[in-house]
């Protein structure tokens, strides 16, 4: 278990699994859901929709880093290959130990994927030695780190890659640890040992094959993965260390480094550097990150599960003002699809258009009770004649096929919204100021909260683009076309059309027919989550309003019938901290104990002790502070309610 | 330049070979000679050394055998090291004197208080002749223990004249030319370099780097070898623009020499290492971070003047006081509490923004990455103390970017 949340607070260690006995995750899920009926049907989607997603989206950061990675796997073959090299430049150079900086941004919790995947690759193809260190395992150990312990960890990691491929590595590792100090010069003659056996090895030895085809003397690779936080004094001794050895043992760096390379010369004086030779990599920003990752998961038809606009919002706002990570962007959207069909009885229908449209059929009487509580599907009904209006609120079969028919109208919605959206962004997103966004995420949330045809930004961007050069508007309206190219719907067709003859009545068209907001759109509750408040609450925690929470109303968390009370007032029975925290909250910034404790009840040793104890406690919860001028004195820290 | 090397109870060949590893050093090397033979020793760094055991591990290894070092316990002492050396070398007693060879033995200071002196009386302590050499580029004052300690004998190696410089570095010649041309290129080399570097091991380093650009105008065939004028010509803006970036490793050798390559095709694409400062953060990062820049260079009781809406009347003569102005960006930054940080942030940042968990992780997101440093111990919860570690112009570029004007709010800049 780590701690390594870069947050204060307390870690939560639960014990063990064994003593109690396990619940599936199933059984979790149907436990306390809306809806039990069809529970166990919506965990199988649930947990299908999550499965897809989750493997999308690390196809995804795949691709998205190939090209560093394929950068960096060429540098480490670079680097091995020309060690090898004897002609005279090469001899005379200074041996540099070769090092690549690999900016990756200040999102660090994303980094951890990016350092697996590229020490898989390495291992796969350059180097079977590879091995990562992290300043936190040095510094939480000893106050005062050596770069021994580096060294110590290194020889372990690198004996583990190997012990796998060969019994004797580690009876070789383990005499290495029989004697009293890992050093360098032990791992110097433990490599040794390791290229020569496999350089003479016996062909019936099994061996990876691409290590065989690759460099004689495969480089030894350290991965740095938080280059800022190592001590510099720990970092300058080892790089030293190794540059001593750099002839005998072909190692590499790889710093990871989350604000910009100059940290490197902020790190290492001239004397340090100079033994390194460092070539930069720079890896793609977060922003572009979530932009495709946006692009490829919500703008899309392909996953029937949808967010509103709050909740995007919240997701958004998250990422862009509190810490950049893509991940946790992604455990946001987990967290609103396991929400949506835990807490939403008709999410049933949230799936591919086939399988929606059989469990319409499927549904049972209270499910179409539900329906027909439905705010969208309310407005449906008002709007039709008293005959059918009678018929939908009664009959079960008939709003069974109508439900059919309002699935496909939804399936076809989200069918010509998207490609609409891109053609609108694609025109919008290159006028001046920008006054439907730069990027397609902000406009996607205009179009959820609002009739995007009636905003003001809308009216000032139709305006600009008429303004527009004839050449620069073709190259835009060419660039829509294609984006319409794949498209089935004979609407989009049409728009196609349209398009090619001329700008004004595509404007019409598009966006009024498909880029209406999905509240206007009958039973939009089937597929989109909209409670903002829950993933704020679950992504956001906002610890003194939790604790304010329950020092105001115990009942919220101890759930007890007798601490219920009035508003405003507190139970004999909540707990001593509650009552002082209450008194507390009547007096001014400075209080003294005894006016206190008289109000606490009559005095005797025990009462005493106990509103002694409930001062402290809530001192210790940092709500007031003992003033050092008498004994008895307390100044108040927090004002007003939060 | 033998015939400084002679010396009775050598042989020839063995002096001319030491002569020929240590040019430009015939003096040194001949005192050395003259205390010491080619004997039993133990060469040590006291940089690898991160552990005294591991130095008394080296020193036992190479002069008894890994059966003595392994005879050391696990967290060994000096006396431990004592013991063992004398029980062995009473074995093995030294027919000849064994010498212990430190490298960078500056670091000795900052082991044990008792180590160094040790050392210099080993001798004494484990009964053999024994000697130890340290190696140092601090004079021996700096080393001087304030308990004491016998004074070694000093033997200073100045450093090596311009001339020396070159006769050293012109043995390196490339095979496939002359020496005096490669005589001439070190010249030249050291004509850029000699007044900002003396550091041999960089020299030759820039030597190799450089040398194929030299003989570029020689391989098309435009100059003849002897015509270092025109070979001057070419190469000198060349290396001046190496000492300003391949020298301070603000592009990496392998750069450079891809440079020289491309260089007529695109110039000047490559950016050093010092020019990549932009960074990238989160909104309220952001915020957090020049709060701190305020909290670190302003006063604590100006925050009223510049966060209060309603501050009331400041006297001007009471609010500006003389020395203290202009004065705290040259004192650096100065630690603040968490609560003032808070406070600043929370007066800046234009929306309202609830006090999550996350703000809290962000501050010590920043204490990671460098941004900010933690004054107080990372044990005291209470009330942590940070200061803000980022300069001016990064902090202005911060701003820039959330359109926030740091300098109204910068007693300094008043």
């Amino acid at each position: 278990m780590s701690t390594s949340s870069v947050s204060k607070g307390c870690f939560v260690f639960k014990p063990s699994a064994k003593k109690k006995k396990t619940l599936s995750l199933a059984d979790h899920f149907i436990h306390g859901c809306e809806g039990a009926e069809n529970s166990e049907k919506r965990f199988k989607l649930c947990q299908d929709l999550w499965d897809q997603i989750k493997t999308d989206t690390e196809v995804l950061q795949d691709e998205l880093n190939r090209n560093i990675l394929d950068s960096l796997l060429d540098f480490t073959r670079k680097c091995s290959s020309t060690r090898q090299h004897s002609d005279w430049a090469s001899q005379m150079r200074a041996s540099e130990i070769p090092t690549a900086a690999l900016v990756l941004g200040v999102n660090v919790p994303d980094h951890d994927m990016t350092f697996q995947s590229l020490s898989d690759l390495l291992q796969q193809s350059v180097t079977p030695y590879v091995a990562s260190v992290q300043a936190k395992d040095l510094i939480t150990i000893f106050c005062h780190v050596h770069p021994l312990q580096v060294l110590e960890r290194l020889m372990g990691t690198v004996v583990t890659v190997d012990d796998e491929e060969e019994e004797e590595a580690e009876q070789t590792s383990a005499q290495h640890h029989k004697s009293v100090h890992c050093s360098l010069s032990t791992l110097c003659d433990w490599y040794n040992t390791k290229t020569k056996k496999s350089n003479t090895g016996t062909p019936g030895k099994k061996r990876s094959s691409p290590v065989r085809d690759g460099p004689q003397q495969p480089p030894v690779v350290i991965i740095f993965k938080d280059l800022e936080a190592f001590n510099p004094r720990v970092l300058q001794d080892f790089i030293l260390i190794c540059s001593r050895y750099i002839e005998r043992l072909p190692l590499m760096f790889i710093f990871g480094i989350a604000t910009s390379p100059s940290t490197i010369q902020h790190l290492l004086p001239h004397s340090v550097s100079s033994l390194l030779c460092i070539e930069l990599f720079q890896s793609l920003s977060c922003t572009q990150h979530l932009a495709t990752v946006i692009d490829k998961l919500i703008l899309t038809k392909q996953f029937p599960f949808k967010l509103n606009g709050k909740v995007m919002q919240v997701l958004i706002s998250i990422f862009l003002y509190h810490d950049f990570s893509v991940r946790k962007f992604i455990k946001g959207i987990q967290l609103a699809l396991l929400e949506h069909f835990h807490s939403q009885p008709l999410s049933v229908l949230c799936c591919k258009k086939k399988e929606a449209l059989l469990n319409v059929m499927q549904l049972d009487h209270l499910d179409l009770e539900r329906i027909r509580h439905l705010l969208s599907f309310k407005r449906y009904v008002e709007k039709q004649e008293p005959r059918e209006q009678v018929d939908l609120l009664t009959d079960d079969t008939h709003l069974k096929e109508v439900c059919q028919k309002l699935i496909k109208d939804l399936h076809k919605y989200h069918k010509n919204y998207y490609p609409i959206l891109r053609c609108l962004h694609t025109l919008t997103s290159s006028l001046p100021r920008y006054p439907l966004g730069k990027q397609i995420r902000e406009l996607h949330l205009i179009c959820l909260e609002k009739n995007v045809w009636e905003s003001e930004d809308y009216q000032s961007a139709m305006k600009l683009l008429k303004m527009l050069a004839k050449d620069e508007l073709i190259a835009l309206l060419q660039r829509c076309a294609e984006i319409l190219q794949p498209a089935k719907s004979k609407k989009i067709k049409s728009a196609l059309v349209q398009l090619e003859d001329m700008l004004t009545k595509f404007k019409q068209l598009d966006s009024k027919y498909h880029l209406s907001p999905p509240e206007s759109q009958v039973l939009n509750e089937v597929c989109y989550y909209t409670s903002s408040a829950t993933v704020r609450r679950h992504l956001n925690a906002t610890p003194r309003t939790s604790i304010q929470a329950a020092l105001n109303s115990p009942f919220y968390y101890l759930q007890n019938d007798r601490l219920k009370t009035e508003d405003g007032t507190v139970s004999n029975a909540a707990p001593d901290i509650c009552i002082v925290y209450k008194l507390h909250l009547e007096c001014g910034r400075l209080i003294t104990f005894t006016t206190d404790s008289d109000n606490f009840g009559k005095v005797d040793e025990v009462k005493h002790a106990r509103f002694i104890r409930a001062v402290s406690e809530l001192e210790f919860l940092g709500f007031i502070k003992s003033t050092k001028q008498k004994t008895d004195h307390v100044a108040r820290l927090t004002w007003g309610g939060c | 330049m033998a015939a400084l090397l002679q010396h009775p109870g050598y042989e020839e060949e063995r002096l001319q070979r030491v002569a020929e590893q240590l040019p430009c050093r015939e003096v040194q090397a001949g005192i050395l000679l003259s205390l010491m033979g080619q004997l039993p020793h133990a060469t040590v760094s006291c940089v690898e050394c991160v552990s005294v055991a591991l130095l008394f591990e080296q020193v036992l290894l190479s002069f008894f055998g890994c059966d003595a070092a392994s005879l050391l316990p696990r967290s060994a002492s000096l006396s431990d090291f004592v013991r063992i050396y004398r029980q062995q070398c009473s074995q093995s007693p030294a027919k000849q004197t064994r010498y212990i060879v430190m490298e960078k033995a500056e670091l000795l200071r900052d082991t044990d208080a008792n180590l160094l002196p040790a050392l210099l009386r080993l001798q004494e302590l484990v009964e053999d002749n024994v000697t130890i050499i340290l190696l140092s580029e601090i004079v021996w004052d700096k080393f001087r223990p304030n308990t004491g300690c016998f004074e070694p004998l000093l033997l200073h190696f100045p450093d090596y004249s311009k001339g020396e410089l070159h006769t050293i570095l012109s043995q390196d010649r490339h095979p496939s030319y002359s020496d005096e041309f490669y005589s001439s290129y070190i010249n030249i080399l050291l004509g850029v370099f000699y007044s900002v570097c003396r550091d041999l091991r960089e020299l030759r380093h820039l030597a190799a780097l450089n040398f194929s650009k030299f003989c570029e105008p020689l391989e098309e065939g435009k100059v003849k070898e002897t015509d270092t004028h025109k070979l001057w010509r070419n190469i000198e803006p060349h290396l001046k623009k190496a000492m300003q970036t391949v020298y301070l490793r603000e592009v990496s050798s392998v750069q450079w020499e891809q440079m020289q390559q491309t260089e007529e095709k695109e110039n000047g694409a490559l950016r050093g290492l010092s020019a990549h400062t932009h960074v990238e953060l989160p909104y309220y990062s952001k915020f957090l971070l020049i709060a701190a820049y305020l909290a670190s260079y302003n006063p604590a009781r100006t925050d009223k003047r510049f966060f209060l809406k309603h501050h009331g009347k400041i006297r001007k003569t009471n609010f500006l006081k003389k020395n203290e102005k202009t004065s705290n960006h040259l004192l650096g930054p100065k630690p603040f509490p968490l609560d003032r940080l808070l406070a600043i942030f929370y007066s800046v940042v234009d929306s309202r923004v609830a006090p999550t968990a996350s703000i809290f992780s962000q501050i010590s997101s920043l204490v990671t990455l460098q941004l900010l440093t933690q004054v107080s111990h990372d044990d005291q919860l209470d009330a942590p103390k940070y200061k803000c570690a980022v300069s001016m112009d990064f902090i202005c570029a911060i701003s820039r970017t959330v359109n926030f004007e740091i300098v109204k709010y910068l007693y300094d800049f008043l």
